[in-house]
């Protein structure tokens, strides 16, 4: 059986190594993915991976636990990531509007919407598919990009996701949704096209 | 409801938090509208593709690199 989290981090806090590797082995995965989606860069997810869990055995001392270890490792995570895309020089710019992600039809007029193709998702996802989707996800402010990953990829619930950022459940929400929207609008024309070949 | 109101209050649709009175507006109008049919759809297609591309596993030498950083920066901390 499994240990649980608990434990092995009161055995870290007692001074055990092995302990502090089997978390490691636990969330390294989940962590590198996380990176890697807000990073998209190998190396700099790398090094966000290594400073993350640094700065974990550092700070486990001080945890009181009054969140999960997870939600606490996962705030640290994005910080870390957070932190490396604003010392660079590519954070998008705002998110537009809500407006500009909706589609432009009064009541009475339709506009042409597609529908996207009737592939089962592992058809859907080739490398191509795989590779515009997270350009589409670089293009989301950081704020609303570590949303989206923690939220939808990760499965966080908004409590979690809310706590994780340090922002209310009503934020996460409100980001949550304009996320999807621009993500579904920078992917629509690419999908569509699929579409059409199908046809 | 109107296209608009059906728009913004999408996401509590598709993740279940919408009140049932209005799930059902919701419902009502997409039998009616296809483009905001299409739009539903293709949102919640957007959510499971993301979703399903999610598990790439982590490089054995990025896992080795990790051991071996930490081995170093933290022993004896």
């Amino acid at each position: 059986m499994d240990i649980s989290d608990q434990v092995l981090v009161e055995k870290v806090k007692a001074g055990d190594f092995q302990a502090f590797e089997a978390l490691v082995n636990r969330y390294e995965g989940k962590v590198y993915r996380l990176s890697m989606r807000m990073l998209r860069n190998q190396q700099d997810a790398e090094d966000a991976l290594q400073e993350t869990f640094l700065q974990v055995h550092r700070g486990l001392k001080n945890f009181e636990g009054r969140s999960t270890f997870s939600t606490w490792l996962f705030r640290l995570a994005t910080n870390v990531c957070l932190m490396k895309i604003r010392h660079s020089q590519t954070e998008p710019s705002k998110l537009l509007s809500f407006e500009d992600y909706l589609p432009q039809h009064e009541e009475g007029e339709h506009p042409q919407l597609q529908d996207w193709p009737d592939l089962p998702d592992e058809t859907l996802l080739s490398k191509e598919s795989r590779e515009k989707m997270l350009e589409a996800l670089e293009k989301l402010p950081a704020e609303y990009r570590a949303i989206f990953i923690l939220r939808d990829i990760e499965g966080f619930s908004n409590a979690e996701a809310g706590e994780t950022l340090g922002i209310s459940v009503a934020a996460v929400k409100s980001r949550l949704h304009r996320s999807r929207l621009a993500l579904r609008g920078m992917l629509a024309e690419y999908f569509e096209k699929k579409k059409q070949k199908e046809i | 409801m109107k296209c608009r109101e059906i728009l913004e209050k999408l996401s509590e649709y598709l993740d279940g938090e919408l009140d049932p009175k209005l799930c059902q507006d919701l419902e009502t109008h997409l039998e009616d509208c296809h483009p905001c049919l299409v739009f539903v759809n293709t949102l919640k297609k957007t959510i499971t593709l993301y979703k399903y591309s999610g598990n790439e596993p982590l490089p054995k030498e990025v896992h080795l690199r990790l051991h071996d950083y930490l081995k170093k920066e933290c022993r004896g901390c």
